[in-house]
């Protein structure tokens, strides 16, 4: 039997200040990946902190986080599929990037979910492509030239020759996804939804996960087939309860409804937007401080009820 | 019609009516990939009544949700816990939607034109618009690969049905095939709105009005349509919401009225 040995990079675990002084360079391409559910908020903050420049942001489902990167003039180019606060309106600062090149203008790469999917999934494969089949018809291709059409190899069913549209690869200098736990080497577990998280940090040059809990590393061998992200493909581990307010963690905190609702009125006003991000992120020393400046009352209208999963038996012979 | 039933229908909000009759189009689909609001309700509503089997597929990756309240959002808590599936983003959209498992997706859009091409993307010039929209999301996997589509839209007017679309976000099969690639779906099959239903049976095929809500005219509907709207031999005008179907609706699917309004 192998004994558990350190067998990769000791010094794994940093503090989120480490970790974007160490990842992430004025230029860089940041992916911040999180379906709707545990988005690294908290990581966009300190880059926001740290104050990077002319980064290009690639994310999915650009919402709050990236509206407050963009406000903070960190962002020069967005790769996205989804530029909405959500279900609950508008990205005040986006909007005015795009719109009137307010305060300057915002280089926009627009895909579609399944594109983005496959251009994470090329770039974790480290594949010249990846086919898919949408965009044929569609206004897309003529506004982004990353989308592309090709003639299959292969005849189609019918032996006529088959169109079909590709995306390219995208890889990150730097990915940063939030998950629940991870142990301090980043074996990293997820549950709920999974969104992009495991394509994004393989396709990336780096990934930093952000945790809500640093496990032991037996609570990760106890459940193996819950590790997402394993170890080797992990550069560092930042452990930052609430990192991924005001979306969720199942299991630890519900979605903040009330702030979703209340961004699009805070965006809407250049001036409010430009206050918020004074009081709560450059007002705050880190995270931490951000999470007791909302105070134990507000955390206790997001607390959540208790779902134990079943247990599966992973037993081997004797 | 009872007494009982003409005062509730008498009361009727406008998504408790669009959904009421998206949930009765629902009538023999199995699997409907739907987004929060309307369709959540109509796809629920469904579930209690013309198709007890039916199954939502949220883009977020839940299959089989069972939740305990009404979901504000598609990645909402509620839909996990309990859920028979959560699949990730490339299995969702590689294998279950690409791969042909939905029946029917609900889409919304800012502009529809007669051919169920749909403009989420932008209006004005996509380089500086006036409005720069959300974009695709799954819209344009949606229409790409579930067999039939169904659009919602809650405004009915000649800039949302649109002559020409300011950009063509999420093309039908129809701009699909112009473009050399056979489709997989039929695209919009149906379009309800505040007026009426409009349907499509397929490639080369025009929206048209096929029914009414009650007090509505087909010259309502032709002059609040972008472009010079086909008309169904028959238009049928559109039975009012039961009683039964907004009791439903009003205490067992949104009794906190998060989509009713």
């Amino acid at each position: 039997m192998r004994s558990s040995v350190d067998r990769t990079a000791a010094g794994k675990v940093m503090s989120m200040r480490e970790a974007v002084a160490s990842f992430v360079h004025d230029g860089d391409t940041v992916s911040l990946e999180g379906f709707t559910h545990l988005i690294p908020t908290a990581a966009g903050h300190e880059i926001i902190r740290q104050g990077r420049r002319d980064l290009t942001v690639v994310r999915m489902t650009a919402d709050i986080v990236v509206d407050q990167m963009l406000a903070a003039g960190c962002v020069t180019r967005l790769v996205s599929s989804f530029v909405g606060n959500s279900s609950a309106g508008s990205l005040g600062e986006l909007r005015r990037r795009i719109e009137h090149a307010d305060p300057e203008p915002l280089a926009y790469e627009e895909y579609s979910h399944y594109g983005m999917v496959c251009r994470y999934l090329a770039g974790a494969q480290r594949l010249p492509f990846y086919p898919l089949r949408s965009y044929a018809g569609s206004d897309l291709p003529s506004v982004n030239p990353g989308i592309r059409k090709v003639t299959s190899p292969y005849p189609a069913a019918d032996g006529t020759a088959e169109q079909i549209h590709v995306v390219p690869p995208v890889n990150p200098d730097v990915t940063f996804i939030h998950a629940q736990r991870a142990d301090h080497r980043g074996n990293t577990q997820i549950w709920g939804l999974t969104g992009i998280q495991a394509e994004a940090v393989y396709a990336a040059e780096k990934a930093v996960v952000v945790v809500e809990e640093l496990v032991a590393d037996e609570v990760v061998r106890a459940d193996p087939n819950r590790t997402l992200v394993p170890a080797h493909a992990v550069d560092a581990v930042v452990v930052c309860p609430r990192g991924a307010h005001p979306s969720f963690a199942q299991g630890y905190y519900d979605r903040d409804n009330a702030f979703y609702r209340a961004w699009s009125a805070i965006s809407k006003d250049p001036v409010r937007l430009r206050e918020w991000l004074e009081e709560w992120v450059y007002g705050t020393a880190d995270h931490a401080a951000y999470v007791a400046k909302l105070g134990e009352g507000f955390w206790a209208g997001l607390a959540v009820g208790e779902a134990l999963s079943g247990q599966v038996d992973y037993g081997r012979r004797l | 019609m009872s007494e009982e039933r003409t005062r509730v229908a008498g009361a009727v909000t406008s998504s408790e009516l669009l959904s009421v009759v998206a949930a009765r189009e629902l009538v023999g689909r199995r699997t409907v990939f739907a987004g929060i609001g309307l369709p959540t309700l109509a796809a629920e509503l469904a579930h209690l009544t013309v198709a007890p089997e039916i199954e939502v597929v949220y883009e977020s990756g839940v299959c089989g949700a069972h939740p305990s309240h009404l979901p504000e959002t598609i990645a909402d808590a509620v839909l996990i816990t309990g859920a028979e599936a959560v699949l990730t983003m490339a299995a969702l959209f590689g294998s279950v939607l690409q791969g042909g498992h939905i029946d029917v997706g609900f889409l919304g859009a800012a502009q529809i034109d007669r051919w169920g091409n749909l403009n989420t993307s932008v209006i004005g010039e996509w380089e500086r618009p006036s409005v720069r929209l959300p974009g695709s999301g799954g819209a344009v996997e949606v229409m790409a690969n579930a067999r039939e589509v169904f659009v919602v839209m809650r405004r009915h007017t000649p800039r949302s049905f649109a002559e020409e679309l300011d950009f063509c976000t999420t093309p039908g099969p129809d701009r699909a095939l112009a473009d050399g690639i056979r489709p997989l779906g039929t695209g919009v099959t149906r379009v309800i709105t505040e007026l009426g239903i409009l349907a499509r049976d397929g490639v080369g095929d025009e929206l048209r009005l096929v029914a009414v809500h009650p007090g509505v005219t087909v010259e309502q509907v032709r002059a609040a349509t972008g472009w010079e709207l086909k008309v169904a031999d028959t238009v049928t005008t559109v039975e009012p919401p039961t009683g039964a179907e907004l009791r439903l609706l009003r205490d067992d699917v949104d009794p906190d009225r998060v989509y009713l309004r």
